[in-house]
């Protein structure tokens, strides 16, 4: 028995040396790694990006390639500055053409002499402490999309970059009050800023702005509600995305932060126009707009042409001001 | 003049990380900040493969286009460098950049980023060739001494080629051809708009 199972034992490891002899050659050639491997661009295809583990502590960089970079940068470098350039050069040329066939709109029934107050001291505070914020966050953000080509070549590299880091220091910075300004903004006159019929009609007489019709208004007008909405939406969008590329990468990926990017910066280029048309009428598009924001106190007949129903509802409660400051705070509900 | 390319075969890396290593203590790169890592992709799983991955240094430099700055610049070797005098440290080439290559150090207050730094393919900056200043910023310029990249140069499995890119491709065909198989050169087509045919 012992031999006959030796035999056996022998004849299988001879079978098995034989099968491994045949089937040896046979494997090494077919060894292709690659072909189960990960292939670049099927995995470009696939996600339009490649993302791995890495061994260093910044997980971030286990995105090996984002070739969507290259859309973010024809945004940047294209679409941005058209949209940009279109909408900033075109309100200019808009108020420019306003202004040279229609001129300031005046206060056709001249000044009474009496005034009464529209804002009070807290509101213009509020107001101009956003007003100044904006103007600098404006000015220092459009220097990111357009300084290279238009403030670079006149002051030199050495001047441009000492003058972009401080503007990315301020733009930084004031966001902080900005952000307050809006929220502020948001709840102080809210009350005011609802939108309802009075406006359909407002509208539908052009706003005063066309012609010389006074369509009545409460205490802020059609178009005083739309700038409204517009610092209260945009401002909030602007404030979202802006701490979102302030604070890189705290929960937003490379996709997230480009978003970021896109939207903060079209809804800036539009608020800035927007903007533009808001610091025309209040300043030389209208005469007596600007003492409402300055000191405080409006003409009264300057409240009869343009915000009639609110006039109306002041003068119910208190009458007019004669040199006598009245709180305003009240006329906001 | 060269131009100059890295070409990462990746059926040969080995995920060994000398490359991060070396470029770490090459430039003595500060903590929190890697130019060179090492990313390995469907890990543990069949057909995984590993890359060892850097700026490119790109034709047509996304980096460069996007700059709001203008602190990049191309050398006459094709290697994409900047200025850190002129940097703001906006981080707006990090989004344009398909390789993730620019880093930021964390200075100061929430997030706010430092000077970018990056792969210099071991040639320095705009000061003059291999002074203190250059090296405080950049890191050593092996270029302007006549040597490559310490990364590729110090490869273990010469997965890591470094030098002008028509050599180092040719080189890479080689090898392919030779053994059989090959899954292409990562990164060239988005960086160089080339692939190399297998």
């Amino acid at each position: 028995m012992a031999s006959f199972g030796r035999f056996i034992r022998l004849a299988f490891g001879v079978c098995t040396l034989l099968l491994l002899a045949m089937a040896a050659p046979a494997s090494a050639q077919q060894v292709n790694p690659t072909a189960s491997s990960v292939k670049e661009q099927q995995l470009l295809q696939e996600l339009n990006r490649i993302q791995g583990r890495v061994s260093i502590p910044d997980q971030r960089s286990g995105v090996l390639e984002q070739p969507q970079g290259r859309e973010w940068r024809e945004f940047r470098m294209v679409t941005l500055p058209w949209i940009g350039g279109v909408a900033i050069i075109g309100m200019i040329a808009l108020i420019m053409i306003f202004y040279l066939t229609r001129g300031m709109v005046r206060l056709e029934s001249g000044h009474s002499g009496r005034t009464i107050v529209r804002f009070n001291g807290f509101e213009r505070f509020v107001h101009w402490m956003t007003a100044t914020c904006f103007i600098i966050l404006a000015i220092s953000g459009l220097n990111v999309t357009f300084g290279r080509q238009l403030l670079l070549p006149l002051i030199g590299f050495e001047a441009f970059s000492e003058w972009s880091q401080w503007a990315k220091y301020a733009h930084n910075y004031l966001s902080f009050p900005f952000t307050l300004g809006v929220v502020l903004i948001f709840l102080m006159w809210i009350g005011g800023n609802i939108p309802n019929k009075v406006d359909i009609e407002w509208a539908k007489r052009g706003g005063g702005l066309i012609g010389h019709d006074h369509p009545p208004a409460n205490r802020f007008n059609g178009g005083q509600k739309m700038i409204y909405w517009i610092v209260v939406i945009g401002g909030g969008l602007v404030a979202a995305s802006g701490y979102a590329l302030m604070f890189p990468f705290y929960g937003t990926g490379i996709e997230s932060m480009q978003m970021a990017q896109i939207v903060h910066s079209i809804v800036a280029v539009l608020f800035v126009a927007a903007m533009i048309g808001h610091i025309y009428i209040g300043t030389i598009g209208m005469e007596g707009a600007f003492a409402a924001m300055g000191s405080g106190e409006v003409d009264v007949n300057w409240a009869r042409e343009h915000h009639s129903l609110w006039l109306d509802e002041q003068m119910a409660r208190t009458g007019p001001n004669d040199g006598q400051r009245q709180p305003a705070t009240a006329a906001a509900e | 003049m060269a131009r100059m390319k890295f070409l990462c075969d990746a059926d040969r890396c080995i995920e060994c990380n000398a490359c991060v290593t070396a470029c770490k203590n090459e430039h003595e790169v500060p903590w929190g900040i890697n130019r060179r890592r090492v990313v390995t992709i469907n890990d543990g799983k069949p057909g995984e493969r590993s890359i060892s991955m850097a700026c490119m240094h790109c034709t047509d430099a996304p980096c460069a286009a996007v700059c709001p700055v203008n602190c990049f610049y191309t050398t006459a070797d094709a290697v994409v460098l900047h200025s850190k005098d002129l940097c703001i440290g906006c981080g707006y080439c990090f989004y344009a950049c398909p390789f993730g290559a620019p880093q930021y150090p964390k200075v100061g207050n929430f997030g706010s980023r430092g000077k970018m730094d990056k792969c210099t393919y071991c040639a320095g900056g705009p000061e003059a060739d291999g002074s203190k200043e250059e090296y405080a910023k950049y890191g050593a310029n092996r270029l302007a001494e006549g040597k490559l990249p310490l990364c590729a140069e110090m490869c273990s499995t010469k997965s890591l080629l470094a030098g002008d890119g028509e050599i180092i491709a040719q080189i890479y065909k080689e090898r392919v051809m030779k053994r059989g198989y090959g899954s292409g050169a990562w990164g060239w087509k988005t960086a160089y708009r080339e692939a190399i045919e297998s």
